[in-house]
């Protein structure tokens, strides 16, 4: 049998070894998926492309074409600028902080101890639970009243007689807490890929570095990282990723205000192209979202490729 | 040696103080769900400002009341009900659409099915916030605003990439020998696919099944875009959206409503943990 298709498999050049029957089910089984994001990922995100050209609006389905004018009026905008620096001290603090602490929570979960599987799991919460539900404990403890943050400064003299947070009604605070969640939302799934990371570092390379004499510094530059370094950079752009394109924080937790000063660019987006119905406007705004995204992809592929695998 | 073992000590008391910290940095939300959940309003609605009032316990007996008045009061189950008929229909369409394009990407393409399969898994970082505009058009076209069609229809362009991705990983990881000796035996592919690798498959196929409801039931934006009535909401978004009666928030049962959902997810999900990280990481481990 093997024979009898071979030069013919030969003929119609063979991928690895796949005969042509096999390439024909492999395209008929591929269609449908490719089909559908090709008409709902790929197409709409050709259109977000064309509405940033148009004066589109919601209510109407006539539009005329308004060249870069939509790209002119959002770059003049300081809600826009301000929105567009939001963006990337969101993405850029955040991250640090849980690249940061992500390395120490998962060299401490590296250690054996009782109840590790529990704590795992513990820890593991904020990034399973629905992120609007999550963001909405957080906005109650972010009270403007009630807040226990507050009541815990209260008790140990931070806040004096008089003194008070208004955690989401002040721009700073509003950052600072909006910052705090994404850190919180964002370690454990920097952790766990961390965690997969190390734990696939062989005991023996540390056992030879320890032969070699290396120290911690020295083990930790030379062979933990240099080894971590794609696992690393795969929690990066997926902490970056899903950062940067985020508005469900920030729209539960202070809708972009005290005056527009906490918004990001996704939340404007919605703000301008669904709230306010200005669809050309909005997108737009959102497909400044782009360049970065697409860096993120680049770096992605380059990851990949180096590891050879994909 | 007694310098030794004291140094031991601390670096184990310290390492479970760190471990400690971060578990109680995690669960804080969850816990304070608890509390106000079963808190009594007189408890629940003392000012931050009254110092001899410790919030973090019960200094009244605990309540069902907020449960009850969720459950009898709101449209939240509707909302559970909404989101569970969406989430099987986009898990339906899900397994549909990635098992085939799952397998073919793992057997039946060569140098382009990888790719490809690159390029599919990328598509997965296209976010909603850049999608919901053109979507919005695209749904009004249709005449699929304010309905749940509108959800069915847009949710599988983030369950399909991803979990395309993941089955073909997992359908990789099958030794070629199952279909082949089934095919010697005189299966066409397509019937050893059928009968040999799906039900090989059932832990992956379970695996696919529960990312995509929980994320389904975790999508907030396209909700929040789409549905504009009470009625046919779903959790993510009737919670924080219409729980709130005018400028009132009843603190206790949004808490009560946050921790029914995000408590049995978040277990589900930690049981499928190690799956989904093997999908995010394929490529940069070995």
């Amino acid at each position: 049998m093997a024979i009898s298709t071979a030069p013919a498999a030969a003929t119609v050049k063979p991928r690895r070894g796949v005969s042509w029957a096999d390439h024909v089910l492999g395209v008929v089984l591929l269609v449908p998926a490719l089909t559908y994001i090709a008409l709902l990922v790929a197409l709409p995100f050709l259109l977000a492309v064309f509405l940033s050209l148009t004066n589109s609006s919601a209510g109407s389905l006539e539009f005329s074409f308004v060249g870069l004018q939509n790209f002119k009026n959002v770059l003049a905008s300081p809600v826009f600028q301000r929105s567009l620096r939001n963006t990337f001290v969101f993405t850029f603090v955040s991250q640090l902080a849980v690249l940061v602490l992500g390395n120490i929570l998962a060299r401490a979960l590296m250690k054996p101890f009782f109840g590790k599987s529990l704590a795992r799991c513990l820890i593991l919460m904020p990034w399973a639970a629905p992120i609007s539900l999550a963001t909405l404990g957080w906005l109650w403890i972010f009270d403007s009243t009630f807040s226990v943050i507050n009541w815990v400064l209260k008790v140990v003299g931070w806040l004096g007689p008089g003194q008070w947070y208004y955690w989401l009604g002040d721009a700073t605070l509003g950052m600072t807490a909006i910052i705090f969640i994404h850190v919180w939302r964002m370690l454990p799934f920097s952790t766990v890929i961390l965690l997969a990371g190390l734990s696939s570092i062989p005991a023996e390379v540390h056992e030879a570095a320890d032969i070699d004499g290396a120290g911690y510094f020295a083990k930790m530059f030379q062979v933990t990282i240099p080894m971590m370094l794609p696992i690393l950079t795969v929690a990066v752009l997926f902490g970056v990723v899903f950062t940067f394109t985020d508005m469900s924080v920030i729209y539960l937790l202070t809708r972009g205000g005290p005056y527009n000063s906490t918004h990001v660019l996704a939340s404007l987006a919605f703000q301008e192209g669904v709230l306010g119905a200005d669809v050309g406007r909005g997108a737009a705004i959102a497909i400044f979202l782009l360049p970065v995204l697409l860096v993120m992809a680049v770096f992605m592929l380059r990851t990949s490729r180096r590891t050879e695998v994909l | 040696m007694a310098g030794r073992s004291v140094r031991r000590l601390t670096a184990v008391v310290g390492h479970r103080i760190l471990i400690l910290g971060f578990i109680i940095f995690a669960v804080f939300p969850f816990y304070w769900m608890v509390v106000t959940t079963f808190k009594q309003n007189a408890d629940l609605y003392v000012g931050a400002t009254n110092v001899q009032h410790n919030p973090f316990i019960f200094n009244q007996p605990p309540t069902t009341e907020h449960l009850r008045t969720l459950f009898g009061q709101t449209l939240y189950t509707t909302w559970l009900v909404n989101t569970l008929l969406v989430g099987v229909v986009v898990v339906a369409i899900t397994l549909l659409l990635a098992v085939p394009a799952g397998y073919s990407l793992a057997r039946l393409t060569g140098r382009w099915g990888e790719r490809l399969s690159i390029g599919i898994f990328l598509t997965y970082l296209v976010p909603s916030t850049l999608l919901f505009i053109p979507f919005s058009r695209l749904v009004a076209l249709l005449g699929l605003q304010n309905s749940l069609w509108s959800l069915v229809l847009i949710y599988p362009t983030f369950t399909v990439p991803f979990c395309t991705w993941l089955l073909m990983g997992f359908f990789k990881s099958l030794p070629r020998e199952v279909e082949e000796s089934a095919m010697v035996d005189g299966c066409s592919r397509f019937g050893a696919i059928v009968r040999m690798v799906l039900p090989l498959s059932v832990p992956g196929l379970l695996t696919v099944v529960i990312f995509a409801l929980t994320l389904v039931i975790q999508e907030f934006v396209y909700s929040l875009t789409f549905i504009s009535s009470v009625q046919r909401m779903t959790v993510s978004v009737g919670v924080p959206v219409a729980l709130v009666r005018g400028d009132v928030y009843y603190w206790g049962s949004l808490m009560a409503a946050c921790l029914i959902t995000s408590v049995p997810i978040a277990i589900v999900y930690n049981l499928f943990l190690d799956r989904f990280i093997a999908g995010f990481t394929v490529g940069a481990l070995r």
